[in-house]
């Protein structure tokens, strides 16, 4: 028998070997990069939502919660207060008297952070269009990741719209943009 | 009792000019009710709760509206008598331009938020109340919003009050009757034979 | 040398302020407590974050398209809101409706006072401490959710009843499916009440606490469940004899004081518990009599203009008591001027005055247990 063809680590058919008895299987990549994965797939899959309801939409997000939706089962578990959550769901009808503290709140709130505009108030007012009390829109105070439409979302959708949010955060590129990893200094700045 | 009765008595203890006008609901106005002078509206409220006969020891709701037309704001309070079930709604006409009444608070105590919600959306001033604040807007809103005649504010806090039409966000130019028309000819065919199945239907 | 000299030594008044964010107020209510310690002097209530104005829009909307803002009034239990704004309006302009469509909406209101009151049980319990009552309940508001939305299309805010009827008769084979769904949810109480009701922790927890006696219940203008809990054997259903309540065999649970006082947080609770058996009685009865009626007679005869003038007032007995609606014409397409009074409203006045002496944890009790939703008090 070929001794060559007992060498599980052999190179595929197609592919020529790149060192002295390579394997095959070696993985090059960056470090930071790998790192940024895990970190990513640790964070995409522990985001922890705010418990905080504002109107309509929050029955519907306790019902995310509950049994069957089971928002848990994506790692997203409430947390009663800002300052140890990553997600922000913005779940009803905001109004002026409102406004003021969603955003404190949001302030409250560690970087990296996300938020979820849950249903037609909170996007655009809605129904509410000509409420005299009631902000047209949360986009107007704070910046939204992710639109969830209707009137109140079903829990699917917004089972989605986590799961945008997920999407978002595997492809950010967290270690760079948080601390300058892989990009060059810059020397030149200080002559 | 009776609306009717109701009303009988109440003219017979404080006299036609405290109670008047009675409207016993035949007419477009469904449930039967009385006109009361603001100022005595206090011991009104006093006697219906306190008099055996009459009992009314629940205060529904409180209302005010706004008739410009009329100059005039109309608070009307449903009463209620659980024990002897029986309704009457009085109302009081005020002056639009100072519109003043005196509380209900000490006869009824439902009446304390329900009169604060009316001071807060109307401008109504309950003379006595004991806690006479915004119960719905904020503290710094200014105006009454239930007034026909409130306009909004642009901004609150910075916050715009208007959301800009995404049609004219992103000018996105509407056709108009005419442009449509053209595009329609230059469709064609199906357009065409709907209109004529339209004509031999004329 | 220097000392430190306190006023008054005793004296640690402190102020709290609870919500409008926390999770154990039931949407956006926010409290400024005084409180020695733990001891309350003196909790004042501050609404109004979710104030939509939904009185304001409906003078602008058509008596028929503010069906949906309706919703809106109390997303909890959204069908007492329409039946409410639909009675008004049909007594306004002197509609009939037709029985079918009566009883149609006495059950799909009876299903919303089940799964309104799950989640005033549910969350009741997981602001008192026990989290697991929650999820059960939340199951059996989805299997209401879910033949609500067979009924009508939506979950939540359900826009069913229309004036001078309903918009969609029971589809095929929906009635079996209510009745697997009550044969499966009576022996689920029993087993919630195993659970929560009468677990020695729960009980002890909430006997005597924020006792509401009957006289101040009546005079601070509570009403439903929460002046029953307090000894007054009055419920609309019964009293005003509206639609066809009075065809169907029910009972009121009034508030006994059994392991407390009358009127105490556990006895609001039970009633809630009781109020549930009873509307699966109600449904019962109401799905065997409603073939009595030939079927899609669901619409009254409406007029062919709605510029209704004058004025009417109506109330009906929702999850949360006495609701009313007051509406004003004044012979345009849109009514002059639309007032709800809600139960939730007047059950939040008491608070101020109840609050005095009470912990601080018995104030998050009492909230509970007065099942006040946010938007009823602010709308």
């Amino acid at each position: 028998m070929d001794p060559s063809k007992l060498n599980m680590m052999a190179p595929a058919p197609g592919y020529d070997a790149k060192y002295l008895d390579d394997g095959g299987s070696v993985i090059t990549t960056r470090v930071d990069d790998a790192i940024n994965w895990l970190i990513n797939w640790g964070r995409a899959n522990s985001i922890w939502y705010m418990l905080f309801g504002l109107a309509c939409c929050a029955i519907e997000l306790m019902q995310t919660g509950g049994p069957r939706g089971d928002l848990e089962r994506f790692g997203a578990a409430p947390r009663p207060s800002p300052r140890s959550s990553d997600l922000f769901i913005i779940a009803g009808t905001l109004t002026y008297k409102m406004a003021l503290r969603v955003k404190r709140l949001y302030d409250q709130m560690s970087e990296p952070r996300y938020v979820i505009s849950m249903g037609s108030c909170s996007n655009c007012g809605g129904l509410f269009q000509y409420a005299y009390s009631v902000c047209k829109g949360v986009d107007q105070i704070i910046p939204v990741d992710v639109y969830v439409p209707g009137c109140p979302p079903r829990p699917e959708a917004l089972l989605e719209g986590l799961l945008k949010i997920q999407d978002q955060i595997r492809n950010e590129r967290y270690l760079q943009h948080r601390y300058g990893v892989g990009t060059t200094p810059n020397v030149g700045a200080a002559e | 009792m009776t609306p009717a009765d109701i009303f009988n008595k109440l003219q017979g203890e404080f006299g036609d000019e405290v109670v008047f006008n009675f409207n016993d609901g035949s007419e477009g106005d469904k449930d039967p009710w009385c006109q009361v002078e603001p100022f005595r509206i206090e011991d009104v409220g006093t006697l219906l709760k306190s008099d055996p006969a009459l009992h009314c020891d629940y205060l529904e709701c409180v209302t005010g509206t706004d008739f410009p037309d009329d100059d005039q704001i109309q608070v009307v309070y449903h009463v209620y008598s659980y024990a002897k079930k029986h309704r009457i709604v009085l109302k009081a006409f005020l002056d639009r331009e100072d519109p003043v009444i005196p509380t209900l608070t000490d006869v009824w105590s439902a009446a304390n938020w329900q009169e604060r919600e009316c001071f807060d959306l109307l401008g109504v001033l309950f003379d006595g109340h004991p806690d006479l604040r915004r119960l719905l807007l904020p503290e710094d809103w200014e105006g009454h919003p239930m007034r026909k005649d409130y306009e909004e504010a642009d901004d609150y806090h910075g916050i715009p009050t208007i959301r800009p039409n995404p049609i004219e966000l992103f000018s996105i130019s509407l056709p108009d009757k005419d442009g449509a028309a053209e595009e329609g000819e230059a469709e064609g065919v199906a357009d065409a034979e709907t209109a004529t199945a339209v004509e031999e239907e004329v | 040398m220097s000392e430190v000299v306190f006023a008054n030594e005793m004296d640690e008044e402190m102020t709290l302020n609870m919500g409008p964010h926390h999770p154990s107020t039931h949407g956006v209510l926010r409290f400024i407590i005084q409180s020695d310690g733990e001891i309350i002097r003196k909790a004042t209530p501050d609404v109004g974050y979710l104030h939509r104005s939904i009185e304001k829009i409906g003078e602008r909307c058509t008596y028929q398209g503010y069906m949906p803002y309706t919703d809106r009034v109390d997303y909890v239990a959204a069908m007492f809101a329409n039946e409410c704004w639909a009675s008004a309006c049909e007594k306004l302009m002197d509609i009939e409706v037709p029985k079918r469509a009566q009883y149609l909406r006495v059950i799909s209101c009876e299903l919303n006072r089940i799964s309104s009151h799950m989640v005033a049980l549910g969350a009741m319990a997981m602001d008192i401490g026990a989290i697991t009552p929650f999820p059960w309940a939340l199951r059996e508001r989805e299997y209401i959710n879910d033949l609500i939305e067979e009924l009508c299309g939506a979950r939540l805010t359900f826009n069913y009843h229309r004036i001078g009827g309903v918009s969609f008769d029971m589809p095929k084979g929906w009635r079996d499916k209510v009745f697997a769904f009550l044969e499966t949810f009576d022996p689920a109480m029993e087993e919630f009440d195993r659970l929560i009701t009468n677990n020695t922790i729960y009980v002890k927890r909430l006997a005597d606490v924020a006792v509401i006696s009957a006289e101040e219940a009546k005079d601070w203008g509570l009403v439903g469940p929460n002046l029953r809990a307090s000894g007054v054997a009055w419920d609309l259903r019964k009293e005003d004899e509206y639609s066809v309540y009075p065809e169907l065999d029910f009972d009121i649970p009034v508030g006994q004081g059994l392991v407390g006082t009358v009127g105490d947080c556990w006895d609001r609770f039970w009633l809630r518990c009781q109020e549930c058996r009873e509307s699966s009685k109600i449904l019962r009865q109401a799905l065997d009599k409603i073939d009595e009626h030939p079927e899609d007679d669901i619409m009254g005869k409406l007029p062919r203009k709605m510029k209704p003038t004058g004025e009417a007032y109506v109330r009906v007995e929702s999850a949360r008591g006495d609701m009313g609606c007051y509406v004003i014409g004044r012979g345009g397409q849109e009514p002059y001027r639309v007032r709800f009074r809600t139960g939730s409203f007047t059950a939040m006045g008491i608070v101020e005055p109840k609050s005095p002496g009470l912990f601080v944890a018995d104030l998050v009790a009492l909230i509970a247990s007065l099942d006040v939703v946010a938007p009823e008090i602010d709308r």
